[in-house]
């Protein structure tokens, strides 16, 4: 809502400044977006007066004028404008002014013809954002007279972000009705005297549809003059409002909704025919809107037609047939009031949005209708002449909102805003809201204005008492509160441990959109279907992300192409999956390597990562849980990574997570550099932990074996570490597994592992024949089970 | 057979000429060792005649003494010599820098959403989670804004089907903990938010912090307390704050809440759009229809909620201008976060 500062002082003028009175606004619940001067800066633009217009000899576009600006030798100016004629006022820049843009005018020679100033369209002046000529000043000004002046241009705009609830503040008297509360200032209210009829004229109006339009005020004007314009100072206010003008009988009705907050229409009477009907739209029913569009409205949407069809979107847009023109000579004027439910969301329905239906949308004063049918009348007449008929009102008294009698009570208002405020504070703060309020035994009784129609409740009271008193009036007081301790479950372990391991391990964490490209995500993850949005933002961010890697993935390539090699980034979040059960949505930790091992260093060989670098930043994950025992790597495929380089990570036999090389195949298809490595585990079954149990220490020593065994190449190590573990009995303590081997020395296929094995006793200590007859045991379970043989 | 003088003047030459411990070691054996050369004279002690021999065996023992303090002195001397040049042998240059990983570093953003959780769970409040996919009644009908609310068009909101969307801000939340948990329920929900909309200052995904206390007796001061030591906690300065009306559906009495700008401090800039506040926050008392949603006696208890940007908090506390910076996942912009 754009508020033009002079304008507004016609209604109320506390004796503060402009600035004061938009932090006051501010403060109050009205957000002041921005104060702007209505009018660039510029100066010696004077009202000038074509006295004589001749042809340029010599350009068929220019006309030279002979302007009277006050000065007792009229000035030569030669102009381009299509308009000028003889006899107009226009804006006049004499030599030396500047216009908006630090423009100067110098006398100067168009095409051989001296000229002493330019003549000036609303453009040049940085009032209109285009023009197509000079901007006509009053015939009846006086030349030499300054053009800011005449225009009062020093004035400025109040820009108000109004929230959704102050429907009454759409409008210069709601804006002064809180400004002279605030400062406990008069109100200058229009003259409302009812328009006496001057005709007999009526047009019948029906209201089928009373719960949505519960009042519908019209009024017959015949014989306006079709020739009249808007005067100057309507088209100024429209201009500053930001609303074009458009001829005087619809600027007639914009301006009383700018100046009430009453959306109004003029229909051309004369397009009209039976009478006005308010009903629901109709199968069948179509409508050319004064934009152009057709629309076939639906059922819910509520209309203005006659007895040949709709008319009108009520409370939305007009419609072409129907709209004023300038051969209208006789008007059909509706005030109306639709209930706010009636008309929410069909603008957008529709793909509109208009200062009426955002209006209606928020609500209108239900008791305002009549007030500015008499004030359009009256503008009307004073402007364009005619006859008016008498006022038509069909109204349905059941479905106009009822008058609220509210309960207020003083203790509620000391709990809510935990301070006293004065009684008799209190109840002036109330009348000067306009409230009548009647005194009970322990409580008032208040009766909010129908123009603040958003007060329906105690708490609705008490944040008007709490706004006009002053939030910064309300102290600031430190929490009191029980003490009640708060669980740590130590089997859990913290999300934010987890992400401390990996930052200790180099990762930088990511933050990548929960929407990704469907796609990129096909590629990776082809077996599930993702969530898709009905209304993507853009086609590469569509559907719900499956897994984490096509974030991340996508972080990796922006950070390979901006030659950053090494990336290892890691993300927490939601994937979403549907199931069977519905909609999964369980928390998941990610992670992607490339590049080198190691930063680039002095030290250190550089190498290339691998899985087992990252297989050891997830093996430092799981060993949070005290438990790392109770996770397994299985070889297993994954359509998204390499198949011989893939593991399902598991946890009591679930699955939990997957790491590996990205498939080869992808990585070519994504143009990535380098392998790349990538993981995904389930928080919640990374998080759950064991509670450490203390063992007793041995006091005796320990005994070491080392044992290099030949497998086939395809038994997994883990497997034979199993065997080991199984066969080596009460006395082997640890299997530290600390060579692999094949190649010279081993036959084909087969390969060795070398295995430390600790062996200790907890009441004596191991003689020779002990530690060997546990590895022979060890021995002949691995040759059992695998046909394992010792490396010779 | 040498004078004893003059053997020992010989001995001591020796012992300071010797250049190692080995050739020490030789010195010490041919005077000292059991065949040395004074271990010698000793046993011919008694071959002298029994009045000599008295003062001969003291002025041999005397010699004795005499060199082995002047070996021991000249070990100690070798053997600091040698460490010395072990020493200076293994000097490192300590200004290399140290082996190994380095630590990355958390996001910004999770690390603005860390500072604001200590912040609330040291005074009591718990972390509560709710789904980012929701329903219609959670992000909106419960929170009283029913369908063609206008407020609902100022949300830009994404959706999968009719009742199903991405939750446009963290109050949902709200409701989940209470639905689930009787008075007295104090709890923060941070997590992500969507809004159908992209541009410079826009995201269509972003971060949110949802603040809830319920109990008896809850006012709008206790909020302002609260809130106005957070933000300067947060950003570690006594800064004005100042709370202004405004409007959501689901509190009453709602606030808006500015500080002064931590960029410009107060006196206008570019960020502040040369009004010296920044709105931060916004909040007020839970709206007694919100309440009643989900079975709470709105005459027995009240309480107040919030609701902050954490990409703002992070953008002015960091000093970062962009938002899409935090999108991008650019290792030289997170790295600026270790």
């Amino acid at each position: 809502m754009k508020v033009s500062e002079q304008w507004l002082r016609d209604w109320v003028d506390p004796a503060v400044s402009g600035a004061e009175l938009a932090a006051q606004l501010t403060m109050a619940g009205l957000e002041v977006d921005s104060v702007v001067p209505a009018a660039p800066p510029f100066e010696k633009v004077v009202v000038g007066r074509v006295v004589d217009l001749i042809q340029h000899p010599d350009a068929d576009r220019l006309r030279v004028a002979t302007v009277d600006v006050g000065t007792a030798a009229p000035l030569q100016i030669v102009c381009g404008a299509p308009n000028v004629a003889l006899g107009m006022c226009a804006p006049t820049a004499l030599v030396g002014a500047v216009l908006p843009g630090g423009f100067t005018i110098r006398k100067s020679k168009l095409r051989g013809i001296e000229s002493h100033g330019m003549l000036c369209s609303a453009k040049e002046l940085g009032l209109a954002e285009s023009s197509d000529g000079l901007l006509p000043l009053p015939p009846d000004s006086r030349p030499g007279q300054d053009v800011r002046a005449l225009l009062q241009l020093d004035d400025q705009l109040i820009e108000i972000e109004l929230t959704p609830n102050r429907g009454d503040c759409l409008s210069m008297e709601g804006i002064a009705r809180e400004v002279a509360t605030l400062n406990r200032c008069p109100l200058q209210l229009l003259p409302d005297d009812p328009m006496p009829p001057r005709l007999e004229a009526t047009f019948p109006v029906t209201l089928q549809a009373p719960a949505d339009c519960p009042r519908y005020v019209g009024r017959v004007i015949r014989d306006v003059d079709p020739t009249a314009s808007t005067p100057l100072w309507m088209q100024e206010r429209l201009r500053r409002a930001g609303v074009r003008s458009l001829g005087p009988l619809v600027d007639i009705t914009n301006y009383v909704m700018l100046e009430l907050g009453q959306p109004m229409h003029a229909f051309d009477l004369d397009r009209l025919s039976g009478g006005i009907e308010v009903r629901r739209a109709r199968p069948g029913d179509r409508l050319q809107l004064l934009n152009g569009t057709v629309v076939e409205p639906d059922a819910e949407t509520l209309l203005i037609a006659d007895q040949n069809g709709p008319l009108a979107l009520a409370g939305i847009m007009g419609g072409e047939i129907s709209g004023c023109s300038t051969a209208t000579r006789n008007v059909f004027l509706e005030s109306a009031f639709f209930t706010p439910a009636s008309i929410a969301g069909r603008a957008r329905r529709y793909g509109l949005q208009t200062d009426s239906s955002y209006r209606f949308e928020r609500g209108v004063d239900s008791q305002l209708q009549r007030r500015a049918a008499e004030r359009a009348t009256r503008l009307l007449l004073e402007i364009a002449g005619g006859q008016p008929g008498p006022l038509i009102e069909a109204v349905a008294q059941e479905h106009l909102p009822a008058e609220p009698a509210i309960r207020l009570r003083p203790a509620r208002i000391r709990t809510l805003l935990g301070m006293e405020i004065p009684l008799i504070q209190v109840e002036d703060i109330l009348r000067r809201l306009g409230m009548a309020v009647a005194i009970e035994v322990d409580h008032w009784l208040v009766v909010p204005p129908s123009s603040r129609f958003d007060i329906r409740m105690e708490v609705d009271l008490i944040e008007e008492i709490a706004r006009i008193y002053g939030y910064e009036r309300l102290p600031g007081k430190r929490p009191l509160t029980r003490m009640d301790m708060q669980a740590q479950p130590e089997t859990q372990v913290p999300v934010d441990r987890l992400r401390e391991v990996l930052i200790q391990r180099g990762f930088q964490e990511a933050i990548t959109y929960s929407f990704v490209d469907p796609a990129f995500q096909r590629l990776l993850d082809p077996d599930r279907e993702a969530l898709a949005l009905a209304n993507p933002i853009s086609a590469d961010l569509a559907v719900m992300r499956t897994s984490l890697w096509p974030g991340l993935l996508k972080a990796l390539i922006h950070n390979q192409k901006r030659q950053q090699s090494r990336v290892r980034l890691f993300e927490q979040g939601l994937t979403f999956v549907p199931s069977a059960e519905g909609l999964r949505q369980d928390t998941y930790l990610g992670g992607v390597i490339s590049g080198s091992a190691l930063p680039e260093q002095w030290g250190l060989p550089a190498r290339p990562v691998d899985f087992f670098d990252l297989k050891a930043d997830v093996e430092a994950l799981l060993a949070l849980s005290g438990a790392a025992e109770s996770f397994s790597w299985v070889a297993a495929a994954h359509p998204a990574l390499h198949p011989g380089q893939c593991a399902r990570i598991e946890r009591a036999g679930a699955a939990i997570g997957w790491l590996g090389a990205l498939h080869p195949r992808i990585a070519h298809a994504l143009d990535v550099e380098g392998e790349i490595f990538v993981f995904e585990v389930q928080v919640s079954g990374v998080r759950a932990a064991q509670l450490p149990a203390f063992q007793e220490l041995s006091k005796f020593p320990v005994s070491r074996r080392d044992l290099a065994i030949v497998v086939d190449g395809a038994v997994s190590a883990a497997a034979v570490e199993a065997c080991v573990r199984r066969c080596g009995g009460p006395l082997l303590r640890e299997v530290r597994l600390f060579d692999i081997y094949s190649g010279k020395g081993v036959p084909e296929g087969r390969k060795s592992l070398a295995f430390g094995l600790i062996l200790q006793d907890f009441s004596r200590n191991l003689t020779d024949s002990l530690v060997e007859e546990t590895v022979s045991g060890i021995i002949a379970g691995l040759a059992e089970q695998f046909g394992a043989t010792l490396r010779v | 057979m040498e004078a004893l003088p003059e053997l020992i003047q010989a001995a001591q030459a020796a012992i300071a000429s010797a250049g190692d411990p080995a050739a020490l070691d030789l010195v010490r054996v041919h005077y000292l060792g059991k065949k040395g050369v004074l271990t010698e004279r000793l046993k011919e002690l008694g071959r002298l005649p029994a009045e000599e021999r008295r003062s001969a065996g003291q002025a041999i023992n005397e010699a004795k003494q005499l060199l082995e303090a002047a070996l021991a002195t000249r070990r100690t001397i070798l053997e600091q010599a040698a460490l010395d040049t072990r020493l200076s042998s293994e000097a490192l240059d300590v200004t290399l820098p140290g082996r190994g990983q380095q630590p990355g570093g958390r996001h910004p953003l999770s690390r603005t959403l860390a500072r604001i959780e200590a912040f609330f769970t040291s005074i009591g409040f718990t972390v509560a989670e709710g789904p980012e996919v929701e329903d219609d009644f959670h992000n909106f009908e419960a929170l009283n804004i029913p369908p063609q609310h206008p407020a609902r068009a100022m949300h830009d909101t994404f959706y999968f089907d009719d009742r199903t969307l991405l939750r446009t801000h963290t109050s949902p939340v709200q409701i989940r903990v209470m639905e689930q948990q009787a008075p007295p329920v104090r709890v923060i929900a941070p997590g992500r938010v969507y809004r159908c909309d992209s541009d410079v200052t826009h995201s269509p995904m972003f971060h949110q912090v949802e603040g809830l206390l319920v109990d008896e007796d809850v006012s709008f001061t206790d909020l302002k307390g609260v809130l106005d030591d957070f933000l300067r906690h947060f950003f570690e300065r006594d800064l004005a704050v100042r709370f202004r009306p405004s409007y959501f559906p689901f509190t009453e009495p709602s606030a808006e809440v500015d500080i002064q700008c931590v960029i410009c401090g107060g006196t206008g800039c570019r960020v502040c759009k040369h009004s010296g506040w920044l709105e931060v926050l916004g909040c007020g008392m839970v709206h007694p229809a919100v309440f009643e949603k989900v079975g709470i006696d709105p005459e027995r208890y009240t309480g107040y909620a919030f609701g902050m940007g954490v990409e703002r908090l992070t953008m002015l506390r960091y000093g970062v201008n962009d938002l899409r910076l935090f999108f991008d996942n650019d290792l030289r912009f997170l790295r600026q976060f270790q």
